[in-house]
């Protein structure tokens, strides 16, 4: 169990992680990848119950699948900072013959992925799949995903909501990254959500509000929450309200950053407001 | 000539639901997911016999492309059942990155391919999925000819371990093939010796390529008869060495002649020996409603254009 500081510490790496990926070959997602730095910061370090090598298979053990799969510079961030593969290796991001694809693939072979994401809406179909198996095997691990909020506009995902709500999927942590934004715009103007709670609630969901959504306590307080209403006939989703850009003055609050790497001298500021804690690769 | 005897008309998609029926007792690890189709794909049998492994996902055929994928994750062996148009065409995006990107089992069984689906028309009869499926990287491509050969195919993919799609029909057609024979992915069958043209066929138009041999025979005219029920990996071997032999060929299956069969046989022929061929196909075209042997007829996929084209590309030849 880390020290709330130690969160911190290890989020501000991240952040430094995210910036410099995308900056190095001026392209990448850097907007949602800080927005959710926490989020996968304290799933990772705290939460998933995983073996200690990759298997694929991922029997007894925790599984997470990530379904907007833009935000890979924080997903490669932290499975190199577990220990999935060398951090070395982030600087290789969407380079040429490298394992760190633009949006995360298992084709490379990259430790810690175990589904293609990156066009959206179909992470949580393969989330209630793997968790169907789970079920199957008798393993009473739990299966974890991450969703944009804007994703959540792909019709997939409804058929997916419906299927899971009605037939119990309760072995399933649904995550929402709930920015209220996307390329376009902000959802509101893009295409409104309406009542996400409402919607989730009416598909036959357990759903949690956390407020909080970049503070390091406030996920692991709503993680453990989800985790104790999982097993009860109801798949459960967190409604995580976070800000996208966390952490970078300048990226916060907007969705201009969504898809767009920093230059130089914004790189510089983004790096000056959040310390290198664990040594950069 | 071989004489082969058809042993009672009989539906490929009944020929599926025998096999997963058997494989659903010999193997714990096969799952089978439904769109709403049960009846339809002949997936009674194993849902009776196994409930707890048969996943009914409703009107949903991308959330069930996707729930495959992840049940792959476990050791599982999922086989999915739908029609052909939704096996594929409605699901391409999912099949692509959740399947075939990211190299899962997923054993997608399409009953009701072609313009045999008949009365239904258009809407239904998908000609184009043997091409939208060859061209996923790592996606093998069967297409079996009647219903022994399907049931075998079907117990042979369980035991591949890659994405596979299988293409299977609607109506009752001749069953020829050896009750009980093992199927060997990417191997050609070859089922009569010919030395003046090639014909080259798959699914419901093999049958039909073995009795134009028959009026091709009585005319002075030797045909060799080829059965590729997997389309990719292609037995390139085979058909280059018939081609070798007769220096003609016609390609002949239920589907566009564009991204068929045809096409990869002509690739396959353009490389390596150039060869006259003629397409038996739907040419660039939609189907349409009427009974599965009006559509043939009227679409010129019957036994008499086979013959057509072949006396056609006999001419052709220098």
């Amino acid at each position: 169990m880390s020290t709330t500081q130690q969160l911190e510490d290890f989020v501000s790496q991240v952040r430094r992680d995210i910036l410099r990926q995308v900056h190095q070959v001026n392209s990448g997602h850097p907007g949602g990848s800080l927005g959710c730095a926490e989020f996968f910061s304290v799933l990772y370090k705290e939460v998933l119950q995983t073996k200690k090598d990759f298997h694929m298979d991922g029997k007894d053990e925790d599984l997470f699948f990530l379904s907007n799969g833009h935000i890979s510079p924080v997903f490669y961030s932290v499975l190199a900072r577990t220990g999935y593969f060398p951090v070395e290796e982030l600087n290789t991001f969407r380079k040429i013959n490298s394992r760190l694809q633009g949006h995360p693939t298992t084709h490379e072979g990259l430790p810690g992925i175990r589904i293609a994401s990156g066009s959206l809406g179909q992470g949580l179909s393969v989330a209630i799949g793997a968790a169907s198996t789970k079920k199957l095997n008798k393993d009473t691990h739990l299966v974890y995903t991450l969703h944009g909020d804007g994703e959540l506009q792909e019709g997939q995902n409804w058929e997916a909501i419906m299927y899971a709500g009605a037939k119990g999927v309760d072995n399933l942590i649904a995550t929402v990254d709930y920015n209220k934004k996307q390329i376009d715009g902000s959802t509101e103007d893009v295409l409104p959500l309406g009542n996400l709670k409402a919607k989730f609630e009416a598909f036959g969901w357990d759903v949690l509000e956390v407020e909080q959504g970049n503070d390091v306590e406030a996920i692991l307080q709503g993680l453990a929450e989800a985790k104790s209403r999982s097993g009860k006939q109801k798949p459960v989703v967190i409604l995580l309200h976070t800000v996208m850009g966390n952490g970078v003055d300048f990226m916060m609050h907007t969705h201009a950053w969504h898809g767009k790497a920093p230059n130089d001298e914004q790189l510089v500021t983004g790096l000056s407001q959040n310390p290198e804690t664990l040594g950069d690769y | 000539m071989k004489v082969y005897e058809n042993t009672g008309n009989k539906d490929t998609r009944s020929g599926f639901g025998v096999g997963l029926a058997e494989l659903g007792m010999s193997n714990p690890n096969v799952v089978a997911l439904c769109a709403d189709l049960t009846g339809s794909l002949k997936m009674d049998e194993f849902k009776a016999n196994h409930p707890e492994r048969f996943f009914q996902i409703g009107i949903a055929e991308a959330n069930m492309i996707g729930i495959a994928a992840g049940m792959t994750i476990g050791g599982k062996i999922p086989f999915t059942g739908t029609f052909a148009n939704f096996s594929t065409g409605r699901v391409y995006d999912q099949i692509r990155q959740s399947v075939a990107y990211s190299g899962k089992n997923v054993k997608i069984c399409a009953s009701h391919a072609g313009i045999t689906l008949g009365e239904d028309g258009a809407t239904h009869q998908i000609l184009e999925d043997i091409g939208l499926m060859k061209m996923l990287p790592g996606m093998t491509v069967i297409n079996t000819c009647d219903f022994n050969q399907t049931k075998a195919a079907t117990l042979a993919i369980a035991e591949h371990n890659g994405p596979v799609y299988l293409r299977f029909g609607r109506p009752k057609v001749a069953n020829f093939t050896p009750e009980n024979q093992t199927f060997e992915i990417g191997k050609a069958i070859h089922l009569q010796d010919g030395t003046d043209v090639s014909i080259i066929a798959t699914g419901h138009l093999v049958w039909e390529a073995l009795e134009a041999a028959k009026t091709l025979n009585e005319a002075g005219i030797s045909a060799e008869v080829i059965n590729i029920h997997t389309i990719k990996p292609l037995d390139e071997e085979a058909i280059i060495a018939s081609a070798k032999k007769t220096g003609a060929v016609v390609t002949a299956e239920e589907h566009n002649f564009l991204g068929g069969l045809g096409e990869s046989v002509a690739r396959t022929l353009a490389m390596h020996h150039p060869t006259p061929q003629e397409f038996v196909a739907t040419q660039d075209t939609f189907g349409e409603s009427g009974t599965p042997a009006q559509l043939m007829e009227k679409y010129g996929l019957s036994a008499a254009s086979i013959v057509e084209k072949a006396k056609k590309v006999v001419k052709r030849k220098a």
